[in-house]
């Protein structure tokens, strides 16, 4: 060993410049190995916007289909159900759908783009369970409203609009989603007007 | 110990060239940067080769952007049935079908040009030849007993082995084909954008690798210059 | 602060001594020169496969279905799926480069020689794992050079007298290569394999930290200390050779990564044409050969015309280099020091390997059989020679001191 002086600050610097590139070198290799994480283009191909005929669907039917490997309901809701909404707000947790959980387009009572279809994820917002569509017999789990949804797993409920109500397990309404008319029989779910094709 | 690293060195070429067969190729000059060409071997290969070979590892989609293809577009000419954009570009017709009426499965074409090399493709599609002794009438210089008919012949017309003596007396055999609508050049132009298009399909991410090969090399190169300042300040207390 | 987390854990565990004993304070002989990046340039490589290994297992298909779609989905579908699976392709043949250019450090001077010979043993099992890892992470694209490849490989152990027939059945679990095969070299070469690598390298440190480093000039630093204890050649692992390791790791991530974005076949070496063909159990490819790592051995094997005494000979020329410690009577180590004799010894090696290693690359003929067969005796020759003449070998004087 030489005991020549040191040049601590040149030393000091050098040091720092190849860990601070050294580090940037070692961050940029992560990147490759997060990113493989991203749905390939497999999942995304089978998670492309579904096209559904909702022109058989009859009043008071819900029908299910799959979008992303979730269920999506499709519900025609009757002239007694559209009316009914609006008489229960004062049991509900966001009435006004003001959590975002739906496009800007079906921010209304409905939560939909025409009222008389109701779309929607239908998973419970608390666990992800699927809940159950009570189409006559929900009075049983709240007074005098006639039809919505109930959770079996842990007791959830919701509005024919699927919005939350008071006193559940689950924090927010169901999710709605981005989805268009083609035409009055034809819609598409996972793509909206905004979307780019 | 120098010496011994220049044999070492010297010998490294050597291998290299342990490759390669004893056909003659022609080479194939593609331009992967090209889009135009590789839309028109896209175009070229879905409207003569597809019906038979898929390219069943890629996807529409992907295809479309790569060779800037709009959506829309790529889903109007090359999309039948229920197919959709997202999907794989499988075969149309059945393997069984196909191994009655061929003798043999025709292969999947995506990887073609990793297996056999661009300018394989190239001599290929210019190799057929009249030959009355095979099923189809014809045969082919870089694949011998070839099973598969000449596809591109309307395009091509009918090639004949020709033996054409050259000014210093050798002879050569060349393939001499009329009656097509395309002129020899054009049918080359064909081909190559066949080629390219079955190039890109086998490794689609070569341009992008290539980009993204110089930044990493530019990091490097300063990542070891700092390094090898690093170093000699440090090995000043030893030296 | 931090002061006090450190002495609470080494109240504990061991963590500085051990930091101490292993890289602050190990004593590392100051001559090195570019031969000794090798090891830990191996070290990275190690990290590398692991890690891009088990990246690819989340994408890959381990059934004779779907494994061949599965690469190419991960080459295609995965968001940086290719980049991960040409770093462990490009991975593979970078671990062989440099663990055969480590291993020829050790023979250049005499690393093997006492005290270190466990030092070796351990590096040697670790090159027979790594051919094992190779071998069995070669199927697993599950191509045409993939498929008979291990068709033939597997073969050779029907060489071996009257069980060999019943032993290769047992090993593909199947009457040709097939699904089963493919399962069974998966689980091996993603966990049984790389485990059992992990605990040699660690071993392998282990030994080297227990008896230290040789070095070019072949002396022991450890002969010669000063007065507080210290080898008077030696520096600290730390600083002095991180930094100089992680100058060795740049220039090599240059030709590294060189490679892997603008050659990831490596000319049809390191990936192979035909593997880019999906396994065809009914249709051979016109030429087989292994890939450039296992051709010198390959070379060996086919030289010899006899089936049994070919696979035996294959063997004999990795045990052989199990035994070289005893093989080399010499006590000087470095060949800097040692005779012209070996010289010509250590050099005809080299080059017989590499002769080996194109010839097994490339179509028989008659020609490159005999030659074939001339370089294998040359190979062997190395170790029957090695032993004859270093019993009496004229050396120079070995210095006090290391040289630089």
């Amino acid at each position: 060993m030489s005991n020549a002086p040191v040049n601590t600050g040149r030393r000091r610097f050098l040091t720092a410049a190849t860990a601070v590139v050294g580090g940037a070198g070692a961050v940029a290799v992560a990147v490759p190995f997060i990113k493989s994480w991203n749905p390939s283009a497999k999942a995304k191909a089978a998670g492309a916007p579904v096209q559904v005929n909702i022109s058989k669907v009859e009043p008071g039917q819900l029908i299910r289909v799959e979008w992303r490997g979730k269920p999506v309901w499709v519900v025609r809701r009757t002239e007694a159900v559209l009316t009914e909404l609006p008489t229960h707000n004062d049991q509900l947790r966001d009435p006004d759908s003001l959590e975002p959980q739906q496009p800007i387009y079906a921010q209304n009572v409905g939560r939909s783009i025409n009222p008389e279809y109701f779309i929607a994820v239908g998973l419970c917002t608390h666990l992800g369970c699927s809940p159950t569509y009570q189409p006559d017999s929900f009075g049983e789990q709240v007074k005098g409203v006639t039809s919505g949804f109930f959770c079996p797993c842990h007791g959830s409920k919701f509005d024919m609009s699927g919005r939350v109500f008071q006193g559940v397990p689950a924090p927010l309404n169901l999710v709605i989603p981005p989805h268009q008319y083609l035409d009055d029989g034809t819609v598409i779910i996972g793509e909206d007007e905004g979307a780019t094709s | 110990m120098k010496k011994l690293l220049i044999a070492l060195v010297t010998l490294i070429p050597t291998l290299a060239m342990a490759s390669g067969g004893n056909i003659h190729l022609e080479s194939a000059n593609i331009d992967l940067h090209d889009q135009a060409s590789l839309q028109r071997g896209l175009d070229l290969f879905q409207n003569n080769c597809s019906g038979c070979h898929s390219t069943q590892y890629q996807r529409y989609e992907r295809v479309a952007t790569d060779l800037g293809i709009p959506l829309d577009e790529m889903s109007q000419k090359y999309l039948y049935g229920d197919t959709k954009i997202g999907e794989l570009m499988e075969n149309a017709i059945p393997e069984d079908d196909a191994a009655k009426w061929f003798g043999a499965v025709p292969p999947d074409l995506t990887l073609v040009a990793r297996v056999r090399g661009e300018d394989w493709i190239y001599s290929y599609l210019k190799g057929y030849y009249k030959d009355e002794t095979r099923p189809f009438g014809v045969n082919n210089t870089v694949f011998p007993s070839v099973g598969m008919p000449h596809v591109l012949q309307d395009l091509q017309g009918v090639p004949v082995k020709q033996i054409v003596k050259q000014e210093d007396g050798t002879e050569v055999t060349t393939l001499v084909a009329t009656g097509g609508s395309l002129s020899a050049a054009e049918y080359d132009q064909v081909v190559r954008d066949i080629t390219g298009f079955l190039v890109y399909s086998g490794d689609p991410v070569k341009l992008e690798r290539e980009s993204l090969g110089w930044w990493v090399l530019g990091f490097l190169f300063i990542f070891f210059i700092l390094s090898y300042l690093l170093k000699k300040e440090y090995w000043k207390d030893v030296h | 602060m931090i002061k006090n987390l450190v002495d609470w854990i080494d109240e504990r565990i061991p963590m500085t001594a051990t930091y101490n004993r292993h890289v602050g304070q190990y004593a590392t002989p100051t001559n090195f020169n570019f031969w000794y990046f090798f090891g830990s340039l191996a070290l990275l490589v190690l990290v590398n496969q692991l890690i891009t290994g088990i990246w690819l297992t989340m994408n890959y298909v381990p059934t004779s279905e779907g494994a061949f779609a599965s690469i190419e989905y991960i080459m295609r579908d995965v968001e940086y799926g290719w980049l991960l699976r040409y770093m462990h392709s490009t991975g593979a043949s970078a671990f062989f480069l440099v663990v055969y250019l480590h291993m020829f450090r050790g023979l250049l001077y005499g690393s093997y020689q006492k005290p270190r010979e466990l030092l070796w043993l351990f590096g040697m099992l670790i090159f027979l794992v790594l051919m094992a890892e190779a071998f069995m992470g070669y199927l697993l694209p599950w191509g045409q050079m993939s498929y008979w490849g291990a068709q033939v490989i597997i073969s050779l152990f029907g060489a071996i007298p009257v069980i060999g027939d019943d032993l290769t059945l047992w090993i593909r679990g199947d009457f040709v290569v097939s699904g089963a095969t493919l399962n069974r070299f998966f689980a091996l070469h993603v966990i049984a394999l790389p485990l059992v690598l992990v605990v040699l390298v660690f071993l392998h440190l282990i030994a080297l930290h227990e008896v230290g480093s040789n070095n070019p000039d072949g002396i022991e630093i450890k002969k010669n200390k000063d007065e507080n204890g210290w080898p008077k050649d030696g520096i600290p692992f730390h600083p002095y050779y991180t930094v100089k390791d992680i100058m060795g790791t740049a220039v090599f991530l240059i030709g590294f990564c060189y490679i892997l974005f603008f050659m990831p076949e490596g000319g049809g070496y390191f990936l192979e044409g035909p593997n880019f063909e999906a396994a065809n159990p009914m249709k051979t490819p016109e030429h087989i050969a292994p890939v450039w790592y296992f051709t010198p051995f390959y070379a060996i094997l086919r030289a010899i015309p006899d089936k049994l005494i070919g696979v035996i000979c294959m063997g004999l020329a990795i045990v052989v280099l199990f035994i070289l410690p005893w093989l080399d009577r010499c006590k000087v180590k470095s060949i800097r020091y040692r005779s012209m004799t070996h010289k010509i010894n250590i050099s005809q090696f080299a080059i017989s390997f590499i002769i080996l290693g194109y010839l097994g690359a490339v179509p028989a003929t008659p020609e490159l059989t005999i030659a074939a067969r001339i370089f294998t005796v040359t190979y062997f020759g190395f170790f029957l020679w090695l032993w004859i003449y270093s019993k009496n070998e004229k050396t120079k004087p070995v210095p006090e001191r290391v040289t630089h």
